[in-house]
């Protein structure tokens, strides 16, 4: 299961409204998936500050995962629409500090899919595993 | 005011073996004693139990608590459970953070030292964030016991029945000059066959006659504001030069009106006077000047109603008067329109006289139609064949893909009042037949025995090329009979459109105002397809019958009813507590950008015209955070969710506490500043 040893850190702010409870979901299913992520409830991904996914790249999170309803569902609406916007622009700020993109994903993942939850969680954690460490966690970064 | 320091309880569950069974919660909860302000640590078997609850209380009375984190199931669970306990024990409800170690971890991790660390993780989280946590009160608001119903169709008539029998006040706004909607236009209704009049006329007088209504006829809402339980309207009245106070409703003006009009209720196969009433039985039943046709608006003489009223109801001075209403609740129910089928020109509307559309049909069928109910062709000739198409603009993905619901049962409908009517023969050209409903099937059934022949295949053409001595002075029309695989030319006399049903126009307008959706048809989004049909995401906004999606009439009146009972459980609490977790903007960050009224689907916020700095409604806030996260001045904190808060929980996460060596820095997680609790 693991890399030689090496057990990334994944911070995930998730929406209230669908991916926690699709996360929930997971849980009730008893879905198996991997250990690395760390849930953090916000209403709406819109809320989710690009600072939030810097500081967290920055702090030494190795991957940064959004998660909020599905296009159309957003419980406000469109609010998942706008954190498409702010992940693009962290995303951005995130490239020019010199900080590998990948590293952070936005997912859609409606309250009713536990299964695509558990699902997205282990891709990425696959991915971030295959990229690395975060070098902003070992050393002094700047 | 006394700075206090944070004293924190924490609190891990076993439940059961669900969690204790992968994690090691006494290694949990001895991490949990050495975390910074934890005054007290334990586990317990079952912590949303009594006693579990208890423990929560004591601790927090003995040992001077102020803060609580529970790391137990999902906060959608317990988080309520734990409030609740936190308040009794005498500490603000918004001082507890749950850390989720069962759904988020036990349940989805298979090895127990993950786990643990897992949990370890998120109880840090929640013991960091609980620390930056404000006292919060959630605030109560009068409810406004009024309600405003737009749209008088059976649907807004019957909420607002259902409204003013409850004893609460009613304002109804229809735009037409009288209430009724569709219903009143059609002859019989399928699939029972009443009399459409005979059970709509009665509510329509009721509704006009019913002390707690105030009818508002052609009128429109033309503005919104506040928020659930205090709404303020703007209602636009439209003149009717006509004083309703006097006007008897004898009719001599419309007799004696020199000027014709194309009637819209009988969809342009009438006419009617430029002073008029849409249909007899019309509620109200004054009369309206069309100013667009009245001979006097347009030419400065004529004048011939006022002549002829013997009440001197007649009133060219009138002018548009815009009324304000206060209420607590909005029911929409401003119905459909029907799918205009001009665009489908292979089908020869309006260029065949024979071809109608299925709500003229209805008006032929009705004996205060252009026909007194018989029907016949435009030279006075009873049909010998009918031909009916299903799906006129409905299931179409050139027009509207979804299906209008309706169209087959009162399609079917038409059938079996040819057949009575005529003893024409009718053909029915279908793509599907759809008769879901109590009392449906057995009606298609009984419309099968009668002799309709049903051909299955979408019509073509409709034309009027003779190209056999039979087709002569007929319409053909032309379909694949997809059962019998073969293409059918059919000669009839009449034509019936069976056209879709679409949302009525203005419908954007009035979404835009109370701050809600359409979906990609554009019928009104209701809150939950399932479990909140009649609510929208505006709380206070309800929607009943057609406007939300088609439907026949005892759906309609079912959402009717049920909006109403939605306003009356509204109005009979009272009083509304608004959530606590709402953006509020510093003034003195705030640089009146507005990009955050922008971003805000509900209107919250608005720019202050004078201090230029924008400010957020707390009654209408819905706290999801969008603003706050926009803000390009971090002027927008919003509570219970604000960037302390969330970031200190991160910290805590990512807190690497293997290669941590030596004390926490006190300073580095430092408490706010509390009042004594
Ligand atoms: C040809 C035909 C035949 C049918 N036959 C049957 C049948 O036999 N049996 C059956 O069960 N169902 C039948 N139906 C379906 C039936 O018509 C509907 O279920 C019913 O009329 C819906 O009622 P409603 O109140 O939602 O909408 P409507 O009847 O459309 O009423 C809406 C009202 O709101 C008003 N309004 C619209 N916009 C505004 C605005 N912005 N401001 C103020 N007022 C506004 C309109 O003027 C109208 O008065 C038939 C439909 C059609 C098209
Ligand atoms: S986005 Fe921020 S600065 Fe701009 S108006 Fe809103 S609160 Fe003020
Ligand atoms: S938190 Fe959401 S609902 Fe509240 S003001 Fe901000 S954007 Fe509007
Ligand atoms: S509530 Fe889920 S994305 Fe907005």
């Amino acid at each position: 299961m693991t890399d030689n040893g090496y057990e990334p850190k994944i911070v995930a702010f998730l929406c209230n409204w669908c991916t926690f409870t699709a996360a929930d979901l997971a849980g009730t299913s008893r879905i198996k998936y991997q250990p690395n992520i760390r849930i953090i409830k916000v209403m709406c991904s819109s809320r989710v500050d690009p600072v939030f996914i810097l500081k967290a790249l920055l702090d030494g999170a190795d991957g940064v995962l959004i998660g909020g309803c599905a296009p159309g569902d957003c419980h406000y609406s469109k609010g998942n629409f706008y954190a498409r916007r702010k992940v693009a622009l962290a995303k951005t700020l995130a490239q020019n500090m010199g900080l590998d993109t990948d590293r952070i994903r936005l997912s859609w993942i409606p309250a009713s899919e536990g299964p695509k939850f558990a699902g997205v969680v282990n891709e990425f954690t696959e991915k971030i595993k295959k990229i690395g460490a975060n070098p902003a966690g070992q050393e002094v970064f700047i | 005011m006394r700075e206090s320091i944070p004293k924190i309880g924490v609190y891990v569950c076993h439940c059961g073996t669900n969690i204790s069974g992968k994690v090691d919660v006494d290694a949990v909860s001895q991490y949990a004693a050495t975390l910074p302000n934890v005054e007290t640590a334990r586990n317990f078997k079952f912590m949303c139990s009594n006693p579990g609850q208890q423990l929560v209380i004591d601790d927090i009375k003995e040992k001077g608590l102020n803060r609580v984190v529970v790391a137990s199931c999902s906060p959608r669970m317990h988080e309520k459970t734990f409030r609740k306990a936190c308040q009794t024990a005498g500490i603000n409800p918004y001082y507890f953070q749950m850390a989720c170690i069962r759904e988020h971890d036990s349940w989805v991790t298979e090895d127990p030292d993950q786990a643990t660390k897992k949990a370890k993780d998120l109880v840090r989280g929640a013991v960091f964030r609980v620390t930056h946590h404000q006292q919060l009160t959630s605030r109560v608001v009068d409810i406004n016991p009024n309600v405003l119903v737009i749209g008088g169709g059976i649907a807004g008539m019957q909420a607002a029945l259902d409204i003013a029998d409850g004893g609460k006040k009613v304002y109804l706004v229809e735009r037409e000059p009288s209430i009724g909607g569709n219903m009143s236009k059609f002859d019989k209704t399928f699939p029972t066959l009443d009399c459409a009049a005979c059970i709509s006329t009665p509510k329509l007088v009721a509704v006009g006659q019913h002390e707690n209504i105030e009818l508002m006829t052609y009128s429109e809402v033309i503005d919104v504001s506040g928020f659930v339980g205090n709404f303020k309207i703007k209602i636009k009245q439209k003149p009717r030069y006509v004083d309703a106070d006097k006007c008897t409703g004898c009719g001599v003006c419309s007799e004696k009106c020199p000027s014709k009009v194309l009637s819209e209720f009988d969809h342009e196969l009438t006419n009617r006077k430029a002073i008029y009433t849409p249909f007899p039985q019309s509620v109200p039943n004054t009369r309206v000047i069309d100013a667009d046709h009245c001979i006097y608006f347009k030419k400065n003489r004529c004048r011939l109603c006022e002549k002829f009223c013997e009440a001197n109801a007649i009133d060219f001075e009138q002018k548009e008067k815009i009324v304000e209403v206060d209420v607590g609740s909005v029911i929409i129910a401003t119905g459909f329109e029907t799918f205009d089928p001009v665009t489908i020109s292979q089908y020869g509307f309006g260029r065949f006289p024979e071809v109608y559309t299925s709500i003229q049909f209805e008006r032929i069928n009705n004996a205060t139609g252009p026909t007194s109910g018989k029907i016949l062709t435009k030279d006075g000739r009873k049909p010998e064949s009918v031909a009916i198409v299903h799906c006129v603009g409905s299931r179409d993905k050139n027009h509207m893909k979804y299906c209008s619901r309706v169209c087959c049962m009162y399609s079917m409908k038409f059938a079996h009042l040819v057949h009575e009517k005529t003893g024409a023969e009718v053909y029915e050209f279908y793509i599907d037949i759809r008769s879901p409903g109590k009392g449906y099937e057995e009606f298609y059934n009984r419309v099968q025995e009668e002799g309709t022949h049903f051909i299955r295949g979408k019509v073509a053409q409709i034309t009027d090329i003779v190209d056999s001595p039979e087709d002569r002075g007929k319409l053909v029309v032309v379909a694949e009979d997809t059962l019998a695989r073969k293409v059918r030319r059919i000669p009839v006399d009449m034509v019936v459109l069976s056209v879709g049903l679409k949302p009525s126009s203005g419908i954007e307008d009035i979404v835009r105002m109370v701050g809600i959706s359409l979906d990609s048809d554009g019928w009104i989004n209701e809150l939950h397809p399932k479990l909140g049909p009649l609510a929208t995401p505006s709380d206070g906004i309800f929607v009943a019958g057609c406007c939300q999606g088609p439907k026949d009439i005892p759906d309609s009146v079912a959402q009717g009813q049920g909006a109403a009972g939605e306003a009356l459980s509204l109005i009979s609490r009272g009083k509304l507590e608004i959530e606590a977790s709402v953006a509020n903007i510093d003034p003195e960050k705030c640089m009146g950008c507005r990009q955050c009224e922008d971003v805000c689907f509900y209107g919250a916020i608005s720019l202050n015209p004078v201090s230029f700095v924008c400010e957020v409604n707390e009654a209408i806030c819905k706290g999801c955070g969008n603003c706050t996260a926009t803000c390009p001045n971090k002027a927008i904190e919003l509570k219970h969710f604000n960037n302390d808060e969330i970031l200190a929980e991160m910290e805590g996460i990512l807190f690497n506490f293997d290669k941590f060596q030596g004390d926490f820095n006190q300073d580095e997680i430092k408490p706010d500043i509390i009042e004594p609790v």
